[in-house]
């Protein structure tokens, strides 16, 4: 199952390297990881989306609990919070099928960034869900490069 | 006032009440050995930097203070990473302090430059770089106290030579305040009182106390609880001397070389109490049979010790001391009657036992003797594997803090500098290392600590000319090919101690143990190492295998 993890941690060196190396120790590969500030100056919040058994994940949260630099984790679920990601694709497309894509991103607000002859590149951000869906959508045309920046995810209310 | 951060670092220990350190110096941490020259503390330089790092853990097994150790940057920190390694298996308070290169040249694969905080990060309970000299002793503060609370463990502090060499100004902080690291103490009412019913209605218990219950000083909580309940008990290996193995009620150790009472009784039982254990898999062998029919209550200050193996009832997560003083005051006894009977017809039927009629030494005679000539008084070290077990096995613990062995880690050459830790922590009584041929060759430079300091530690050795433990595999299982596990080859144990100035004694008779052991016992000013020539072949018995069930438990030998 596909879990979020998100880790509230000091904001100091080494931090990373030991969230993560829980991971790894455990042959686990983390799908995707974001670091950033928040709106204290001395915390900084992880997002970590890693695929696993239940059980095992469970136990990882513990041993996550026990980094003295971790201040709190919880689990983040699609219903009780907005999850965001933001998605950059080359997507290689001819003159004639441009008006097609130019749709595509309008519907789903993405922005065309760059355009050359061949190519255009556009960019993203939204939910997991419409981003997978989007890049399902442009797949056909040939996409040439494609990057994700992980996802970040607060809880609601 | 200002003081350089080797000061600093020297004045804090004084603050923290450290009355003795381990280590060994180098390049960059000679401004802190500058000012270790005229500290008010003991200092003890051991020929190794593990034998530092075990001495330092035997130190704080015998005297429930944290060990305290340095070394220099690179080789002097990768030589202690065995050592904090099986300190943090075994939950072990130590502050061991690390030189590394000034901070500029710092990732620049610099003389005697290694990423010690990176290489020790899963091995420590936390560590530090320390990066501006005001941190300092904030930063030694929180070591400590990380170290010694909760579920304890070892932190590492590595200080950049210009940090020792800076100046700034001392002020010990008096309040530790981590908000990532609150340790939970008082176990949750609610969950206690559950524990209570279900020990009441009990039919089948068994107490089952692991290392944290020594840990937490919770030996007369736990000895109280037993009183008030009549409830059986089984230790594992770093349980023994929580509860006295001459009570009536002591099942002594389970697990793989456990008793045959222990863990079939454990495998019986109708409630498992577990305290301050995290049921290794030494202990509970194929987990998918282990405990059928038990419900489990598991008392453990580290919650991700919790519903880690075995799915467990009654989780309580606390300080063993302070959950045990709750369960004391409303706890009532189990009718258990049939059961203790029960328990005590497979003791009669299943005792530990070896061949007592054998011509030559049994390693299990000489830890006999031991036991019987110290009057059980001493406090007991042991190296890694048969005669680690037999120490478990035929030496009765009475009490915490009186055998010290690596668990977790099962680190050959770790007995002897912790028994030189243990001395020194308990002059009062006599430390005994029982050691393999093949262990005691792993750290047995520190000899020369030992006559240095006047450490009259009986080094035992129960030479049987193998990898003991290793062969009683090959032989099990393995086809009995005995590949590269003699130890026919060792040095003449007697003339080596000789060498080093203290007494070596060579046993081959069995009429010579007692003497020797008295021997040894006379000797009050320098180590003792007496070779016992033992039986070759000598397996550890009972033998639940690798991976099986109390079903496949080997009794004795097979003919
Ligand atoms: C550092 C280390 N290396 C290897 C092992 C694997 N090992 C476990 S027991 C053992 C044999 C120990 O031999 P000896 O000290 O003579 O003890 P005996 O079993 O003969 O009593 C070995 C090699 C270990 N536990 N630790
Ligand atoms: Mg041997």
């Amino acid at each position: 199952m596909r879990h979020v993890i998100s880790v509230q941690v000091e904001n100091k060196s080494g931090v990373l390297a030991r969230v993560a190396g829980l991971f790894s120790a455990r042959g686990y590969n983390i799908d995707s990881l974001t670091v950033g500030t928040t709106e204290r100056q001395d915390v900084s919040v992880m997002t970590i989306v890693v695929k696993g058994d239940d059980k095992i994940i469970e136990q990882v949260k513990k041993q996550l609990n026990k980094l003295i630099d971790v201040i709190k984790i919880s689990d983040h679920l699609i219903s009780n919070s907005i999850q965001r990601e933001l998605a950059i694709l080359k997507v290689s497309v001819s003159p004639s099928k441009r008006l097609e894509v130019f749709q595509l991103a309008q519907m789903f607000k993405a922005e065309i960034a760059d355009m050359s002859q061949k190519n255009m590149t556009l960019s993203i951000d939204s939910d997991p869900e419409s981003l997978d869906k989007f890049i399902e959508l442009l797949r056909p045309y040939g996409i040439k490069e494609l990057i994700r920046s992980g996802r970040v995810s607060l809880l609601r209310g | 006032m200002k003081l350089k951060g080797s000061q600093i670092l020297i004045e804090s220990l004084v603050k923290e009440g450290v009355e003795c350190m381990f280590g060994y110096p180098g390049g960059v941490v000679i401004p802190i050995f500058h000012y270790l020259y005229e500290a008010p503390f003991k200092f003890i330089l051991t020929r190794h930097e593990q034998g530092a790092v075990h001495a330092a853990d035997g130190y704080a097994r015998a005297s429930g203070k944290p060990g305290v150790v340095i070394a220099t940057s690179g080789p002097g920190g990768t030589n202690l990473i065995t050592g904090i390694a099986n300190a943090n298996m075994d939950s072990i308070p130590l502050v061991v302090f690390t030189g590394q290169v000034s901070r500029n040249m710092i990732g620049n694969d610099a003389f005697q430059e290694a990423d010690i905080t990176g290489i020790t990060r899963p091995i420590t309970k936390h560590n530090y770089l320390v990066q501006d000299i005001k941190d300092l002793a904030r930063i030694i503060k929180e070591a400590f106290y990380i170290a010694t609370t909760g579920r304890p463990g070892p932190v590492l502090i590595d200080i950049p030579v210009d940090i020792s060499n800076s100046e700034y100004k001392f002020q010990y902080p008096d309040k530790v305040d981590i908000r990532g690291y609150k340790p939970v103490y008082e176990g949750h009412p609610n969950q206690i009182k559950k524990a209570c019913s279900l020990i009441e209605s009990a039919k089948k218990p068994v107490a089952y106390v692991g290392g944290g219950v020594i840990l937490s000083d919770a030996s007369k909580e736990l000895r109280t609880f037993i009183k008030k309940t009549g409830i059986p008990v089984t230790t594992t290996l770093l349980g023994m001397g929580s509860f006295p193995e001459t009570d009536p009620l002591s099942l002594h150790m389970l697990g793989m070389h456990g008793t045959y009472y222990a863990n079939h009784a454990v495998n019986e039982s109708d409630l498992l109490i577990a305290i301050g254990a995290r049921f290794d898999d030494r202990v509970t062998g194929d987990i998918s049979s282990f405990i059928p029919e038990a419900k489990v209550i598991h008392i453990d200050i580290d919650p991700a010790s919790v519903s880690k193996n075995v799915e467990v009832d009654v989780p309580i997560v606390g300080d063993c001391k302070t959950v045990l003083r709750e369960i004391n005051k409303i706890v009532k006894a189990p009718s258990i009657s049939k059961w203790i009977e029960h328990i005590n017809k497979m003791k009669e039927e299943f005792p530990l036992t070896y061949d007592k009629k054998s011509k030559g030494i049994k390693p299990q005679f000489v830890v006999e003797e031991i036991y019987r000539l110290t009057e059980g008084k001493a406090v007991i070290c042991t190296e890694v594997g048969q005669n680690q077990m037999w120490a478990a096995q035929f030496f009765d613990y009475t009490e915490p803090r009186t055998f010290i062995s690596s668990g977790g880690l099962g680190t050959m050459g770790f007995g002897f500098p912790a028994a030189i830790g243990a001395q020194l922590a308990r002059p009062d009584r006599r430390v005994v290392d029982i050691a393999g041929d093949g262990s005691i060759q792993m750290n047995v430079q520190e000899l020369i600590v030992a006559v240095e300091h006047k450490l009259p530690v009986i080094i035992a050795i129960l030479n049987n000319g193998y990898l003991g433990m290793v062969r009683q595999w090959q032989q099990l299982f393995w086809s009995k090919r005995y590949s590269h596990t003699s130890m026919a080859f060792s040095p003449n144990f007697q003339k080596l101690a000789e060498a080093y100035g203290a007494v070596g004694l060579t046993v081959d008779k069995k009429e010579d143990v007692e003497k020797a052991i008295e021997k040894a016992l006379s000797v009050k000013d320098r180590p003792i190492v007496i070779d016992f020539h033992v039986d070759k072949e000598e397996n550890v018995y009972p033998m639940v295998p690798s991976g099986k069930s109390v079903k496949d438990i080997i009794i004795r030998e097979l003919a």
